[in-house]
């Protein structure tokens, strides 16, 4: 790996493996990452059955079922068969710092795997009191819903859920963590 | 990805370094906009954001409303200086090298939030200002164009037309910070005619030895102005302004700035069909 030069084709390899494309009745409905224990968080507004395919980088897909919704904080829980699946690498409960490079991997108007990159532009809440989001300068479009923004080490940092005013928003990792928690399966 | 690493860190540096010196200006009705906070008791900001003369005020890093009062101000470059009562806040640390094409920054907002890129172009139209191809987001106008080490190498604005990423030099927020604390006041330059913009025909350019297309005819010249007392006429073209080009009447806004009240500029016209250099001292407009 190089180690001289600015290298976001690597960072693009290490996120693809741990970014599904989720597909169901009418076609692709969304991207999602590969969570510790069989797992697969995404968005809620991705899903709506119960039942979904999911193709890994490599081409296998795999039938996935719903385990745990939660439309406020638009997150979704999805069990898959079978193991030795990679898994996705968090980034530590410490706030991401604005101004850091983060990177977005998912499938845009149908483009699998595209990487797209930028900074985080604000970290907190969008109006007092309400839930904290990661915004970022990073191109999205429909297709990146419940992919991974990324630090430049290519751990999550957040779900990329949606986009407001031209920038990127997604959940927290910790606000992720937290809702795998409490649906029962440990985050690892 | 240690480089990649690198990098990330001394952006997110670069903000907090800057963002210690940035201040939310509440100057008009709708979303407040970012400043700068560039000398001791004195912030920068866009002038178009401060709609307002009385009752602004400035938020600090640390939440903390203060009174500012609206010291001077530069329309033509988009360019407003507040004073207020700084006690505790850290002043902006300001480049000393200039800024070249390529150079990545960024653009901080208040919060603090970042919007990042490079310098794409220097020299707007005929203006010096910096061209940049980061997003300036709702907001973000009058805030810092800040280098990889967190020092500013401008104050961006949207411009009037908000949809345009500039960036004003801080060598010229500089000068005008001088200008101000020189005379206590930014004075607004006068010079006194009505122009519309005219072609050079290819015979004229010719003769002149220029590629210049157009340049402005003056249609009206204001009595007992500074252009009336340099000998300006209706019916002269003038082609330059102090050495610079005037293409188009708001190129001679752009020439006439704060700093140059009381200079003796040199105005190259053509009267009937003759180029000739006449001199012009600017004056300073009655202060409203």
């Amino acid at each position: 790996m190089a180690t001289t030069m600015v290298d976001f084709a690597a960072l693009a390899e290490t996120l693809r493996r741990v970014t599904v494309e989720i597909s169901g009745e009418g076609g692709t409905l969304g991207a999602g990452v590969l969570w510790p224990r069989g797992s697969v968080v995404t968005n809620a507004h991705v899903i709506h059955q119960r039942r979904v395919s999911v193709r890994l980088a490599d081409g296998v897909r795999l039938e996935a079922e719903l385990r745990a919704r939660d439309r406020d904080a638009d997150l979704a829980l999805l069990s898959i068969p079978g193991s030795g699946v990679p898994v996705a690498v968090l980034a530590d409960t410490a706030p991401v710092r604005v101004g850091s490079v983060v990177v977005a991997v998912g499938h845009p108007l149908g483009v699998r795997g595209a990487l797209t990159k930028g900074i985080v532009h604000a970290v907190g809440p969008l109006v007092p009191g309400g839930p904290p989001w990661i915004t970022a300068d990073v191109r999205l479009a429909p297709g990146n819903s419940g992919g991974p923004l990324a630090d430049v080490a290519g751990a999550v940092v957040g779900l990329n859920a949606m986009v407001v005013g031209g920038l990127a928003l997604a959940v927290p990792s910790a606000r992720v963590i937290a809702f795998v928690r409490a649906a029962g399966v440990a985050a690892g | 990805m240690d480089a990649l690493l690198t990098l990330s860190n001394e952006l997110a540096g670069a903000v907090e370094h800057a963002g210690r010196s940035v201040v939310g200006v509440n100057g008009r009705r709708r979303l407040g906009s970012t400043g700068v906070h560039w000398r001791a008791g004195l912030v920068v900001t866009a002038d178009h954001t401060v709609e307002v003369d009385e009752d602004v005020t400035v938020t600090t890093p640390d939440g903390r409303t203060l009174a500012a009062t609206v010291a001077g101000r530069d329309p033509a470059i988009d360019l407003a200086i507040l004073k207020i009562d700084a006690a505790g806040l850290a002043v902006a640390d300001v480049a000393t090298e200039a800024p070249r094409v390529g150079h990545i920054v960024l653009a901080v907002g208040r919060g603090p939030r970042a919007s990042w890129g490079v310098i794409s172009a220097i020299g707007h139209g005929r203006r010096e200002l910096l061209s940049l191809d980061l997003t300036l987001y709702p907001g973000f106008s009058g805030g810092p164009l800040v280098d990889v080490k967190g020092r500013v190498v401008g104050v961006t604005t949207s411009g009037s037309e908000r949809h345009l990423q500039l960036a004003i030099p801080a060598a010229t927020v500089d000068r005008l910070a001088d200008e101000l604390l020189r005379r206590g006041r930014l004075p607004r330059a006068y010079f006194g005619v009505g122009t519309q913009q005219v072609q050079l025909n290819d015979t004229l350019r010719q003769r002149l030895g220029t590629d210049q297309r157009t340049g402005v005819i003056v249609v009206d010249v204001q009595a007992d102005s500074p252009a009336a007392r340099g000998g300006i006429v209706i019916g002269d073209v003038i082609v330059a302004l102090g050495g610079r080009r005037i293409g188009e009447p708001t190129d001679l806004r752009a020439v006439l700035r704060p700093e140059q009240v009381g200079e003796t500029l040199v105005v190259s016209i053509i009267r009937g069909g003759e180029p000739r250099d006449v001199r012009v001292t600017v004056g300073e407009r009655a202060r409203r």
